[in-house]
């Protein structure tokens, strides 16, 4: 290497030079070639993803069309599939998941942000990303054996509160809607707090100071101006929160109910298109019931990319106002 | 009339301002929580055997997962050679070489498939690989892992290399150095720890990814010899042992959910170190 | 970098042993402990071999055995004509063919606190729960057939399974037998399109359900029930008598049957007799008529003449009716047939 470098510094445009530089320009082009070959083939794979979920599901679009989004009944007897109890099941889940998971994830982002000195924030931060890292099945471990037990306890509570609701009605099973959405928000929580709290302090400091300065509490600057300012990175982080609790499978799968039926209520168990693919994939017997379960997976997958979209929209947008 | 405003508005910062202290430590707790409680449950169960021993048959005591713990060794083996090249050439041509809309398109695409879900992409390990081979195996499972890999090694990379001070390219560049030698010998370099740092995160993360093994490198009872038979994993047997009704499975997939939450965050933990370090030092 | 230092060797160690003969098979929970049982015995007869089966359920044996990704497979449910048609035209026109193991019996497991008496279910009450028309414990039909039992005024929590099951096609068979709305509305199948119920997967994940739900009800093999020292009832038969579920009735049950098909695909529930236990079953092994493997084809016809004589001896010790004699003469002369 020592050698190969030596007589380039300095030297004239002798011609051995110049078909040494030559070849570098060429050395250039290769690493160019790889690398590129290597970005396109991540192109590639995604878009041999999407063609393989295609051309596997082409029994069920052809024998369904968009029939199969809106149609209830999931009848591998009858081989008769319908895809909306369990979109609506992920969809009630994860937005039950939004619900808990927004105010507590927002609110600490806060605390973090604004308030907490900058040590304790960040090994706060640290030890609630460490959450995110948590694996999924032991999320559902916990919930089998630990948040089940415990909404059965807690159930009558919520129950004299909220009873009359028809959401929490008939019977509590202990698996239900309610549960997973419970455990999503616990998984979702770290995502909505490590950005929000990010975008939160991105928000110049003079933002802030104005409004303490007319006579504003912290709170009121807090909510009335730094929120506002970056209001657009913190609904990404949701956004990228969502799309994670969409997609969501086993802590779900352990917790759901695993019932494909569409119920008001928030304690009948339900069913998560990811729930449905995991437990079913390997035991669906003949060609229709599988295609069946994969055209369900490239709805799960048109999903996420819809919201992730979305999210990274916002997120750059917010970032692009946190730092003008 | 104003005073009473005033104290409203006062008590109204106070409450709020705790709520949020509130929303953190349950957020942080939550950890804590996890932590004692599989700590609690899982610690207590465990023994040289569950290193060692394969399980035993259903009704007999005892036994371990040894086959698992290895299991997950190799997936994650094949998950990093399929990951962590595609990922870091990727990473090295969107931080050196890109031109604008191709490189807009392949950021776009990577996080794209960051955000598949794991059990979508488990279907696709099985109809690419599985289906035609006709077989459950190592490398189906492996694969699913590392295109899971993929979108975090081109980020974590491209970020790195791009943290590398424009002056140390420049100066290799002034000395005569080829683009190529100066990214080989200087920038990449450079950025080695950090880029290392993220493979270990990256690699943590699939290493407690259950959904696509399911189907892919199915499971195994015994030693899975090879790479082209199915195999044992620690995440997919926490699942079969959590959901089943023996007392004996339920205390297995505690002890073997303390032993991944250990590994996760310890390099979790030690990379995070890490990486603030070199941080301070950049500063 | 240490890290993969670490794992190379450990992989490669265990790579290098591979001189193993490794034989998957997949399928049924409902004879998943007996199975576990046999494989590991086998395997210690015969270090060299190894069946690694994983339960995941009677659909997932058909449906993976067809496909071609496990060796064989296992189901409680025989498989339908159309499903043979099926795998004759994934596999070249070779077909598949069905090996009885052991008998067993479905049982209606509950969780009922504050009930200590075994329960009684008559046909029409477990089609009712089923149905989603019977919802309380202390419905007028349950109280009729458990005379001095005070039941509880709650909720029937209705657990099936969620994955494709053989236990579910024997449960879905009976309840089909005796209740012409069930077969109507339902039907058979080893999934089916339930009316009512939470899902658990696998024989594992709904007895782990009932016992984690209190006023649960659902439905398991014996062996489970048995092994996880949970409540389970009686069921009348079709001679009307109240039987345990247990050998003797499920024995009595396999004796009902006069006229055994050459493929053993036989259904035995709601069999006559007084003593016949009326929810029980065969379960197979779904072996393809052709192995192309010399060493798997030997292994596994090997395996077969042993589960026929030694490891009928194993299964009454764990709760499952060995086979009658006449029928494993059959399937002696039946495993010829594999090539």
């Amino acid at each position: 290497m020592a050698a190969t470098s030596t007589p380039l510094a300095g030297s004239g445009p002798s011609r051995s030079a110049r078909s040494f530089i030559e070849r570098l320009r060429s050395g250039d082009q290769v690493a160019h070639a790889i690398t590129l070959a290597a970005a396109a083939s991540i192109l590639l794979l995604t878009g041999l993803l999407v063609y393989e979920l295609f051309i596997h599901s082409s029994e069920t679009r052809a024998k369904f069309g968009w029939s199969f989004l809106f149609t209830q009944t999931w009848d591998p007897v009858a081989d008769e599939y319908g895809a909306l109890p369990f979109i609506y099941g992920t969809l009630v889940s994860s937005a039950l998941a939004l619900l808990i998971g927004i105010p507590l994830g927002v609110g600490a982002a806060i605390f973090l942000a604004e308030l907490a000195p900058p040590k304790i924030s960040d090994a706060l931060t640290f030890l609630i990303e460490l959450l995110a890292a948590v694996p999924s099945v032991i999320y559902g471990l916990l919930g089998i054996f630990v948040l089940v037990p415990l909404l059965r306890i807690v159930e009558p509570a919520i129950r004299s509160v909220l009873g009359w609701t028809p959401l929490f009605q008939g019977p509590f099973y202990g698996v239900s809607l309610f549960s997973a959405g419970v455990v999503l928000s616990v998984m979702i929580v770290p995502f909505i707090i490590s950005i929000s709290r990010e975008v939160i302090r991105a928000v110049p400091a003079d933002q802030r100071e104005a409004a303490l300065a007319l006579g504003a509490t912290r709170w009121e600057a807090t909510w009335d101006v730094v929120i506002p300012y970056a209001k657009s990175g913190i609904l990404g982080s949701i956004f990228l929160a969502l799309a994670r609790s969409l997609g969501e499978t086993m802590a779900v799968t352990m917790v759901i109910g695993n019932d494909p039926k569409i119920k008001a209520s928030l304690f009948a168990p339900g069913y998560s298109i990811a729930a449905v693919i995991a437990n079913e994939f390997t035991e669906a017997t003949g060609d229709i019931y599988t295609s069946a379960l994969i055209e369900l997976g490239l709805v799960l997958f048109g999903l996420t990319i819809v919201i992730n979209a979305l999210a990274r929209a916002l997120v750059a947008t917010g970032n692009r106002g946190g730092n003008a | 009339m104003t005073s009473l405003h005033t104290l409203r508005r006062k008590a109204v910062n106070a409450v709020m301002l705790s709520l949020t202290g509130l929303c953190t430590f349950a957020a942080a707790g939550t950890l804590v929580f996890i932590l004692g409680y599989l700590f609690v449950h899982g610690a207590k169960d465990l023994s040289l055997d569950f290193f060692t021993k394969l399980p035993t048959p259903v009704g007999e005591t005892g036994g371990g997962m040894a086959n698992a713990i290895v299991g997950s060794a190799k997936l994650l083996l094949i998950a990093m050679l399929v990951g962590v090249p595609i990922g870091f050439l990727g990473g090295v041509y969107l931080a050196e070489f890109g031109g604008a809309t191709f490189s807009f398109l392949v950021r776009y695409v990577t996080d794209l498939l960051n955000g598949v879900p794991s059990i979508v992409i488990g279907i696709f390990a099985y109809t690419l690989i599985v289906l035609p081979q006709k077989h459950f195996s190592t490398i189906a499972g492996g694969l699913a892992l590392g295109v899971m890999m993929i979108p975090i090694a081109v980020r974590s990379t491209e970020e790195f290399l791009r943290a590398v001070p424009a002056s140390l390219r420049e100066g290799a560049m002034a000395l005569g150095a080829s683009r190529t030698k100066s990214i080989l010998t200087v920038v990449i370099p450079a950025a080695k720890n950090g880029i290392m740092t993220g493979i270990m995160l990256n690699l943590a993360r699939v290493a407690g990814e259950t959904a696509p093994l399911l189907f892919t490198s199915f499971s195994n009872r015994f030693w899975s010899p090879g790479w082209e038979q199915p195999t044992a994993a620690l995440p997919v047997m926490i699942f079969t042992y959590a959901i089943s009704p023996y007392e004996d499975w339920h205390q297995q997939a505690w002890a073997a959910g303390f032993v991944l939450l250990m590994l996760v965050l310890s390099v979790n933990i030690i990379a995070r170190l890490l990486l603030a370090k070199r941080k301070h030092v950049a500063r | 970098m240490k890290f993969i230092l670490f794992l190379l060797p450990v992989a490669m160690a265990l790579t290098a042993s591979g001189q193993q003969v490794l034989i998957n098979a997949a399928g049924a929970t409902f004879p998943y402990p007996m199975y576990s049982k046999w494989f590991d015995e086998y395997h210690k007869k015969f270090p060299k071999l190894q069946f690694n089966y994983q339960s995941i359920g009677s659909g997932g044996g058909i449906k993976q055995v067809t496909e071609g990704t496990v060796d064989f497979g296992a189901s409680d449910g025989p498989m339908t004509d159309k499903q043979i048609a099926d795998f004759r035209a994934k596999h070249g026109g070779s077909g598949v063919l069905h090996f009885p193991t052991v008998l067993g019996a479905d049982v209606p497991v509950y969780n009922l606190p504050g009930v200590a008496q075994q329960l009684n279910f008559t046909p029409e009450a477990l089609a009712g729960i089923f149905l989603g028309k019977i919802t309380k414990w202390n419905d007028a039909e349950l109280v009729k057939a458990n005379p001095g039992v005070s039941l509880p005024a709650k909720d029937i929590i209705v657990v099936h399974r969620s994955d494709g099951s053989g236990t579910t096609y024997v449960w879905v068979d009976y309840l089909s037998k005796v209740s012409k709305e069930w077969e109507t509305k339902v039907g058979r199948g080893t999934s089916v399109n339930w009316p009512v119920g939470l899902g658990g997967k696998g024989n594992e994940g709904v007895s782990g359900q009932v016992k984690q739900t209190p006023n649960s009800l659902g439905y398991i093999e014996l062996v489970y029930a048995v092994q996880n020292k949970m409540a389970y009832g009686k069921v009348k038969n079709a001679a009307g008598t109240f039987v345990a579920p247990g050998l003797a009735g499920v024995t009595a049950a396999a004796a009902s049957v006069k006229d055994m098909p050459a493929d053993f695909r036989v259904s035995i529930t709601n069999a006559p007799g007084k003593d016949s236990y009326p929810i029980a079953s065969f379960t197979w092994l779904l072996i393809p008529e052709k192995i192309t493997d010399p060493t798997k084809k030997k292994a596994i016809k090997e395996f077969l003449a042993w589960m026929l004589v030694e490891g009928q001896k194993m299964s009454a010790v764990l709760g499952y009716a060995p086979l009658p004699a006449t029928m494993i003469a059959n399937e002696q002369k039946a495993i010829a047939k594999i090539l």
